[in-house]
């Protein structure tokens, strides 16, 4: 398995860190991110882009073991061998998982789904025997959960990609006229509540389900929205219009404004297709 | 200028300077092995080993990195120092017996056996080659990598490095390995410069004051003939 390397991707990644001394291990971290590995070449590249020589980057990729020279699976699922989780069990639940995967801890499996790893603490050690899947922390763990952890890894397939890229980040909006939240829990996208309010566009009205996601364009709607359409919509609360009084620099349709939780307002063109939008946080 | 007292007696000197440097302009030896002049402190080896403070709040640092301080008591050859320093020659032993450098350093502190697991490492990372390639060398071609029992020294991805200038310079610092020109394994000579016929001393003639650190190394005195050596004389150059 070979990652093309883009250059120019490494040096977004090492001019946002503005080649500071101390930066090594954020740049090592981003690029990591976009590569899920440290690729040699990469690393080259950061090395010849910074102050920083190869050995220097090569001693702290190898030193911590958050980085990895070899590419990992999709997920990674680490277990914990820490003193407590280990008098609990977790060479069983370790075994579980090898036996499961297929695969020794520190391997990735053969159809480059799941890389295991063992840690040896993650601070959790009243909850133990615990493991982590992608970031999600089970507690507890029996050798019987495991192939239920990985079945919902497997699941929850491209939440990592998300959650990875820092430019999607969930917003927590509420209306403007009853300040009562938006946001609808038993919706999840990407494991984040999505934001339900009420369409209305020609003689249709029925609900309409938009991604909380910063970024994100997906939508769910009761009624297909045909594209260009300009489209009302209503809070589910106290039915008033959600409008800015702005209008769309692109397409000259009405904008409509959601107040963001924690200060500041997103504004959205009502015009389906269009994807203009502005997020004003200093508000 | 800071007065601090070695053994009892009482030594001025500069802002900056460690506790090893203080100890040998007084004349107590502190025996090391990181330790080198020209290349920066480092504490790795831990043979510099010397007790500071009043009895009974003693505490034992590192002379080479430790810098001396207004008022410090130092105790270079207390029996707890020379218990420690002998744990520590007899740890070394236990790792690398092979090396001369720590076989005669055992053998000055009357360490005479060691007490643990026999193994027979080829470093024990004292950092030498990487600091001489760092900043002796300015090339950075080797460094540490990896951390606890797989802590290693090399080049990043094992492979050779684009800075290193084969100077040799690490193999020429190092207490364990002591490694000479290896010309009559080729497969294991860092440079197999005289191998391949082109050893790096080859310019040698060019210069009045050429001197090799790699001694005796012999390349350069190497007779060739067609290119090639026969055993025979290889035999007789490294005789």
């Amino acid at each position: 398995m070979k990652t093309r390397i883009n250059p120019e991707d490494v040096f977004r990644i090492v001019d946002k860190h503005n080649n500071s001394q101390g930066a090594i291990i954020s740049i090592l971290e981003d690029v990591q991110a976009t590569y899920n590995y440290l690729p040699e070449a990469a690393l080259r590249i950061v090395a010849s882009r910074t102050s920083h020589s190869l050995v220097d980057l090569f001693g702290v990729a190898t030193f911590y073991r958050s980085f990895s020279l070899e590419p990992r699976g999709k997920h990674i699922a680490s277990v914990c061998m820490g003193t407590a989780c280990h008098v609990r069990g977790s060479r069983q639940v370790l075994k579980s998982f090898e036996d499961n995967l297929r695969v020794k801890a520190g391997g990735t499996s053969t159809d480059g789904e799941f890389s295991l790893s063992t840690v040896n603490c993650v601070g959790a050690c009243a909850l133990g025997p615990v493991a982590v899947v992608d970031g999600d922390y089970y507690r507890n763990v029996k050798d019987g959960d495991v192939s239920g952890i990985l079945d919902r890894a497997s699941r929850i397939d491209g939440a990592l990609k998300m959650t990875d890229d820092e430019r999607v980040f969930a917003v927590s909006v509420s209306c403007p006229s009853c300040n009562r939240s938006l946001l609808n829990d038993e919706h999840l996208l990407d494991g984040h509540p999505m934001i339900r309010v009420t369409a209305s566009f020609g003689r249709k009205h029925g609900w309409i389900r938009l991604s909380s996601l910063y970024g994100d364009y997906r939508i769910q709607s009761e009624y297909a929205i045909p594209k260009g359409v300009v489209v009302h919509f209503f809070c589910p609360r106290c039915h008033a219009e959600l409008r800015s009084g702005r209008l769309c620099p692109d397409c000259d349709a009405p904008t409509i404004l959601l107040l963001v939780r924690g200060g500041g307002t997103i504004q959205l063109c009502s015009r389906s297709g269009c994807k203009q939008h502005f997020l004003d946080l200093g508000g | 200028m800071i007065t601090l007292r070695i053994n009892g007696v009482t030594a001025h000197v500069e802002n900056g300077t460690t506790l090893l440097e203080a100890a040998e302009f007084l004349g107590f030896p502190i025996p090391t092995l990181c330790h080198m002049d020209g290349l920066s402190p480092y504490g790795a080896c831990r043979l510099c080993v010397v007790e500071i403070g009043e009895v009974g709040q003693s505490r034992l640092v590192s002379a080479c990195t430790y810098p001396a301080e207004e008022g410090l008591v130092v105790r270079t050859a207390s029996s707890r120092v020379v218990s420690n320093r002998k744990m520590i020659l007899e740890l070394l032993l236990a790792s690398c017996p092979q090396s001369k450098t720590i076989q005669d350093l055992a053998a000055a502190h009357e360490v005479r056996q060691q007490r643990f697991r026999q193994e027979y490492e080829d470093c024990i990372l004292c950092g030498r080659c990487v600091r001489m390639c760092e900043e002796q060398m300015m090339a950075k071609a080797i460094g540490f990598r990896g951390r606890g029992e797989n802590r290693s020294v090399g080049t990043p991805f094992d492979v050779k490095s684009e800075v290193c200038r084969l100077c040799g310079a690490c193999m020429q610092v190092c207490p364990v390995c002591e490694l000479r020109c290896t010309f009559t394994e080729p497969e294991k000579a860092i440079c197999g410069g005289c191998a391949n016929l082109s050893p790096p001393c080859v310019d040698m003639n060019e210069y009045e004051d050429m001197m090799c650190y790699m001694n005796p190394c012999v390349a350069c005195e190497i007779v060739r003939r067609d290119g090639e050596l026969t055993a025979k004389e290889i035999d007789d150059v490294v005789v």
